[in-house]
């Protein structure tokens, strides 16, 4: 089978993708090995809403129409606005089609799936940044009596025997998966490493607001000082409720959940964990991040003239750290029954046949521009700006990268 | 932009730093260092440690002189006192690791420093070492370190400067994460 460029995946970057192609008529199809949104559907816990606002997912020519932009999608919504999405744009998706192999060709992509071959000129890679759970090495010292499982496994807190509960990673996911099951009533302990902490609502407004109004989340991938760095920043610890609730350590240790340094070692046999003595630096490092943010909002609302139309400017409570945490645990007491990874994600490529990778299996690529000619990436952290690998980053990546694919394409004389 | 560059002079070549980081980000190898020490013993608990060679960017390296170091107890373990005890030679190593740290990021964040001065505490409860109570660890039931900084900054950028030297702190590391140790007798 043939076409001009291949997609691969029908989340919101391949849709996305898939709707500016359409308007520039590059002839193109999504290859999907699941249906639609499929990490959605698959791959998130239950109780899972949105950490961004209704108002905010905007895709290239769709937004949200209901009345409430400021709520957050439960996960049934979320796949089916991307369901919608990809229906009004007329998204040329091949579901259950799964690609086992990319390579070179002489005239451009050979692309192996197990629903057939594909020749193209053009191929987008959108197959999104966490499709692996990261679980860090010394898993593996874990005594066998206790239950482990990734986020990406985690789906409620009943899957989950009950006692006590350790959650290593305190990111967005390991905060909100933390508070919930602490709720349920499985003593929680929350290993800390580096976090980046934000405030739900600041000055009467959502933070994604403000990071929005104030071009944050715009700020470029080659005008950052060290964009090495910006795209190894774990998530925002935030999390979408009805109530609007903020979900930080502070929440945390508020609800009896106990804060623990890194987890530094475990060792095997006896089953002692050992954790970093870097807990109270971890905490004031995310203080002081949260509020050089705050203050880059805070100029912005001045030069704006919006200081009189909300609240006045304030700073949030440090975060509280016990004056001395404990720096060991015993796996083997009982006293911890279930270790849930909480320690990121991370994008599989086994499937790629093209040496783009570099030695730590990152693709390398300029802005998504891929080194291999004609091939475009999406979707992960910081691609081109704060917010690619949001909802709301993939119109703006969309729309840069299908102009220079098609500026490929032309040059190459084969559109 | 090095036109608008302000004169900011904390004596550390970060140009250099910054340069090394690259050429090593692109040749992983050559970040490869061993450090080394000698020791002997001299006489009581007194003992005398040297600096000399270590290795890296794959080669061997020589400090241009050798550094001595003399270390001792103090009378109140019935020694003779003839230098620090290992125990604030630790906190030397922490200090210095942080305060270089310090210096780095003050330069590369373009801070002028006017003084920086460390205190260091660390609690023992020396229960642990003496064998008497098997609760009590040897090491320190923890370490305080307060920093009085003088600098062209706000209070919140100097408490930044001073959380990430922590952050890229190797002896910081060491100290606060769990290292392997292998001893041999030869
Ligand atoms: C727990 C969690 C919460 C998040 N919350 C938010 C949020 O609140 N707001 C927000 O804006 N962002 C959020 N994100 C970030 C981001 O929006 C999601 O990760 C999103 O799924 C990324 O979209 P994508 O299109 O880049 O990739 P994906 O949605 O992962 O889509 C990639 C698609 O490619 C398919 N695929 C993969 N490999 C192959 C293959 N070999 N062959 C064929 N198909 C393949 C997959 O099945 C999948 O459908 C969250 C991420 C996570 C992990």
């Amino acid at each position: 089978m043939r076409t001009t460029t291949l997609i691969i995946g029908a989340g919101q970057a391949g849709l996305a993708m898939s709707r500016c192609l359409t308007d520039r008529s590059i002839d193109h199809v999504v290859l999907e090995r699941g249906e639609v949104a499929n990490s959605w559907k698959t791959e998130r816990w239950d109780s899972l809403r949105l950490l961004t606002p209704n108002w905010q997912s905007r895709l290239p020519g769709f937004g949200y129409e209901g009345d409430d932009p400021d709520g957050y999608r439960t996960m049934p919504e979320t796949i089916a606005f991307l369901e919608r999405y990809a229906e009004v744009v007329a998204a040329p998706v091949r579901t259950n089609t799964r690609v086992k192999s990319v390579r070179q060709s002489d005239d451009g992509y050979q692309v192996v799936t197990d629903q057939g071959d594909w020749q193209c000129q053009a191929v987008v890679l959108a197959t999104g940044a966490c499709n692996i759970a990261t679980v860090p090495a010394l898993a593996q010292a874990v005594p066998a009596a206790i239950n482990t499982l990734t986020a990406m496994q985690y789906r409620n807190p009943e899957q989950i025997e009950k006692g006590g509960v350790l959650v290593v990673g305190a990111s967005a996911t390991g905060t909100q998966i933390a508070d919930e099951i602490h709720r349920s009533g499985r003593p929680t302990t929350l290993a800390v490493g580096e976090h980046v902490r934000a405030p739900r609502v600041y000055r009467g407004r959502d933070i994604e607001w403000w990071m929005d109004a104030a071009g944050v989340l715009d700020d470029r991938y080659d005008e950052v000082d060290d964009i090495a760095r910006a795209r190894r920043v774990p998530s925002l610890q935030l999390a979408g409720s009805v109530e609007r609730r903020t979900i930080d350590l502070n929440s945390l240790t508020a609800i009896g959940v106990k804060l623990i340094g890194r987890l530094a070692h475990v060792s095997l046999g006896d089953g002692k964990a050992q954790f970093s003595g870097s807990l109270r630096n971890q905490c004031a490092l995310a203080d002081l991040k949260m509020n050089r943010l705050l203050d880059r909002i805070d100029e912005w609302a001045t030069e704006n003239g919006l200081d009189d139309q909300v609240e006045p400017s304030h700073r949030f409570e440090p975060t509280e750290v016990e004056a001395s945490p404990p720096l060991g645990l015993d796996l083997n007491s009982g006293e911890i029954r279930t270790i849930i990874w909480a320690t990121g994600f991370r994008p599989d490529y086994s499937w790629l046949d093209v040496p783009v990778l570099d030695r730590k299996g990152r693709i390398r690529h300029d802005g998504g521009v891929v080194e291999s000619p004609g091939m475009y990436l999406m979707g992960i952290p910081f691609l081109r700006r704060r917010k690619s690998s949001l909802i709301d980053g993939a119109g703006d990546d969309a729309r840069d990268l299908s102009a220079h694919l098609a500026s490929y394409l032309h040059r190459a004389g084969r559109s | 932009m090095a036109t608008s560059k302000k004169q900011v002079d904390n004596g550390v070549n970060v140009e250099a730093l910054l340069g090394a980081r690259k050429a090593l980000t692109e040749a992983p190898e050559g970040a490869k260092f061993q450090w080394r020490a000698t020791c002997k013993w001299v006489y009581g608990t007194h003992s005398r440690s040297s600096i000399h060679g270590y290795f890296g960017l794959g080669e061997e390296h020589k400090h241009k002189t050798e550094f001595t170091f003399e270390a001792d107890h103090p009378e109140v373990f019935a020694s003779e006192d003839k230098g620090a005890a290992p125990v604030e030679m630790v906190l030397c190593g922490l200090a210095s690791c942080l305060t270089a740290g310090v210096a780095a990021v003050a330069q590369h964040r373009e801070i002028q420093l006017r003084s920086v001065s460390a205190t260091l505490e660390a609690g023992m409860d020396i229960q642990g070492i003496l064998g008497i109570d098997s609760d009590v660890r040897n090491g320190f039931d923890g370490i305080k370190v307060t920093y009085k900084i003088d600098a062209d900054a706000t209070p919140d950028e100097i408490k930044a400067v001073v959380a990430q030297s922590q952050k890229r702190s190797a002896v910081y590391d060491i100290i606060a994460n769990p290292t392997n140790i292998t001893v041999e007798v030869s």
